[in-house]
């Protein structure tokens, strides 16, 4: 019923179809304010969904690439056992570089707790490797066993432990921005739908003067589809570039924000809230689409 | 053109219309007559596809009513015009706009350019009210307005419920002779009034039959008028 040639005549725009139903102000202005709301919500959900997806992505990738060995032993055994395990990485399968922290990056590392004048030469502080995998990856049981035979101190933390709930927190919160996404599509499919069905009721005098002088439903539900799509989609530009404007006024990402400063878009990711104003309209079109078709339907 | 046979029609008590056959020849001219409330305009809504028959069949230019879509019955009120009882305009358009609908709604709104459409709105003398909305009309103007809407299209049949309820004898006589010219073009013409010496006037310029619903049934009226 509703075909491309409707489709490119509905852009294409028909005056006079648009006449023959009468302007409707107000319901007009809240139909308008509903999408616009609604976009601008949109534009959260996906900077959320997008930052939650990088942040599984790099947590899933580089964490994921690394691991950590620590060496626990009386301070004179300490420089032999990291010698040791330093060389049994070297000929790791999987590993494709390990290197041992200084004193100052460990000092680095533990300043925040302990202060900058800690001594570390004269605490049995474990010392550090940090081991990065290869793309393949390395197998962490058969490395602890021959750690355990040869350097007793060695404990190795392929950081899984602490990864997985991270890993899996970020991609729960990926799939929660999608589903707001989802979620706000279908209210303002509902929200159309009973708008629609408003105005069609209120012009169903209208309706049946169109249909008694030989207009096809298509033509009346045509009048009523524009409106319904054109209102959503320019409510949904202003929301979107109101929601734009609301993400790039946030403060920039830095390492101590974290997360919450990650949230917004980067690089082609900034086209993603363009597709919403046409999201918007498809949907306005077919809930306006489905709503006319029921009660024309319904009408002698 | 349309086509009534052994037709039925009840609105859910008992039966109004009963075993009606009626043939609308192309270039006829009928009148329609019976008592307020004997079914002159049900009989018309069977005719332009508004009501489906209770029993019996109809057929509008050679199609049974029963198998024709929503999308067919808007063709088949394309190619008929109708004068309807109680005329309904949409309110927020103009006058001309109301006339010209048909056109619009049809995908012919180049020809609301022409000069057929002052034409006709001269002829039905709301020249000066072309600009006017519908509620802002007189009885008597509505009914031409209804009148103009109903032959712009230029329809093979016209049905005309009571056209000339509130206007004078002159602007009767001028509708009525609108009619008659679209008759002598070749239209069918099928007029429902209660106005006998309306039906005796015309007979003087068209060869018109008079068809009466009397107990139910539709009988062809004597020469008695
Ligand atoms: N939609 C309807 N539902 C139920 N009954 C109806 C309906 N429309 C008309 N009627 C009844 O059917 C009968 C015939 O109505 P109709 O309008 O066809 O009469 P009419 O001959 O045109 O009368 P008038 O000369 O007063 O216009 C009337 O008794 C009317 O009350
Ligand atoms: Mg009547």
């Amino acid at each position: 019923m509703f075909n491309t040639a409707n489709l490119s005549a509905l852009v294409a725009g028909d005056r006079q179809a648009d006449r023959v139903v009468p302007p409707t102000g107000f319901t007009a202005q809240l139909t308008l304010f509903a999408a616009a709301a609604m976009a601008f919500l949109a534009v959260f959900a996906l900077a959320l969904s997008l930052a939650a997806g990088r942040l599984a992505d790099r947590w899933g990738d580089a964490l994921a690439r690394s691991a950590t060995i620590r060496i626990v032993a009386p301070l004179d055994q300490r420089g032999a056992q990291t010698d040791a395990a330093l060389s049994i990485l070297q000929t790791t399968k999987g590993v494709q570089s390990a290197r041992a922290l200084s004193d100052a990056e460990q000092q680095a590392l533990l300043a925040p707790w302990f202060g900058p004048d800690l001594a570390l030469d004269t605490l049995p502080v474990p010392r550090l490797i940090e081991v990065i995998e290869t793309a393949e990856g390395m197998d962490p049981a058969g490395l602890r066993l021959r750690l355990a035979a040869e350097v007793p101190g060695a404990v190795l933390d392929d950081h899984s432990r602490w990864r997985e709930p991270l890993v899996q927190a970020a991609s729960r919160l990926r799939l929660l921005g999608w589903m707001s996404i989802v979620l706000i599509a279908a209210a303002v499919a509902a929200m159309i739908t009973l708008a629609a069905n408003a105005a069609l009721a209120a012009n169903a005098q209208v309706i049946a003067v169109l249909r008694l002088v030989g207009a096809r439903d298509d033509y009346i539900a045509r009048a009523f589809i524009r409106r319904f799509t054109l209102r959503a989609f320019w409510g949904a530009v202003t929301g979107t570039v109101l929601g734009l404007l609301a993400v790039l006024l946030l403060p920039s990402a830095s390492d101590a924000g974290g997360f919450l400063t990650g949230l917004g878009f980067q690089g082609i990711h900034w086209l993603w809230p363009i597709l919403i104003p046409f999201l918007a309209g498809a949907v306005a079109f077919a809930a306006t689409g489905a709503a006319a078709r029921r009660t024309l339907k319904e009408l002698a | 053109m349309i086509e009534l046979e052994n037709v039925a029609y009840s609105y859910g008590g008992g039966e109004l219309l009963s075993d009606i056959s009626l043939k609308l020849a192309p270039g006829s001219f009928h009148f329609l007559t019976g008592p307020s409330g004997a079914g002159k305009t049900t009989l018309m809504k069977l005719c332009y596809g508004a009501l489906l028959p209770t029993a019996g069949h109809i057929r509008l230019f050679g199609a049974d009513v029963r198998g024709l879509d929503r999308d067919d019955i808007a063709v088949v009120r394309r190619r008929v015009g109708v004068v309807h009882q109680d005329v309904q305009f949409l309110d927020h358009l103009s006058v001309t706009d109301n006339i010209s609908l048909p056109l619009m709604v049809s995908g012919r709104q180049a020809e609301t350019q022409s000069g057929d459409l002052g034409e006709l709105m001269s002829w039905v003398g709301l020249t000066n009210r072309a600009d006017a909305l519908p509620p802002e009309l007189s009885g008597g103007e509505r009914q031409r307005a209804a009148l103009a809407r109903a032959v712009i299209m230029s329809p093979d049949v016209v049905l005309a419920d009571e056209p000339t309820g509130n206007i004078d004898w002159e602007m009767s006589q001028r509708l009525l002779r609108l009619l008659i010219e679209l008759n002598k073009m070749g239209k069918t013409v099928l007029i429902a009034t209660h106005d006998l010496s309306l039906i005796r006037a015309t007979k003087a310029h068209v060869q018109a039959r008079v068809l009466r619903i009397a107990n139910r049934r539709i009988q062809l009226a004597g020469a008695d008028l």
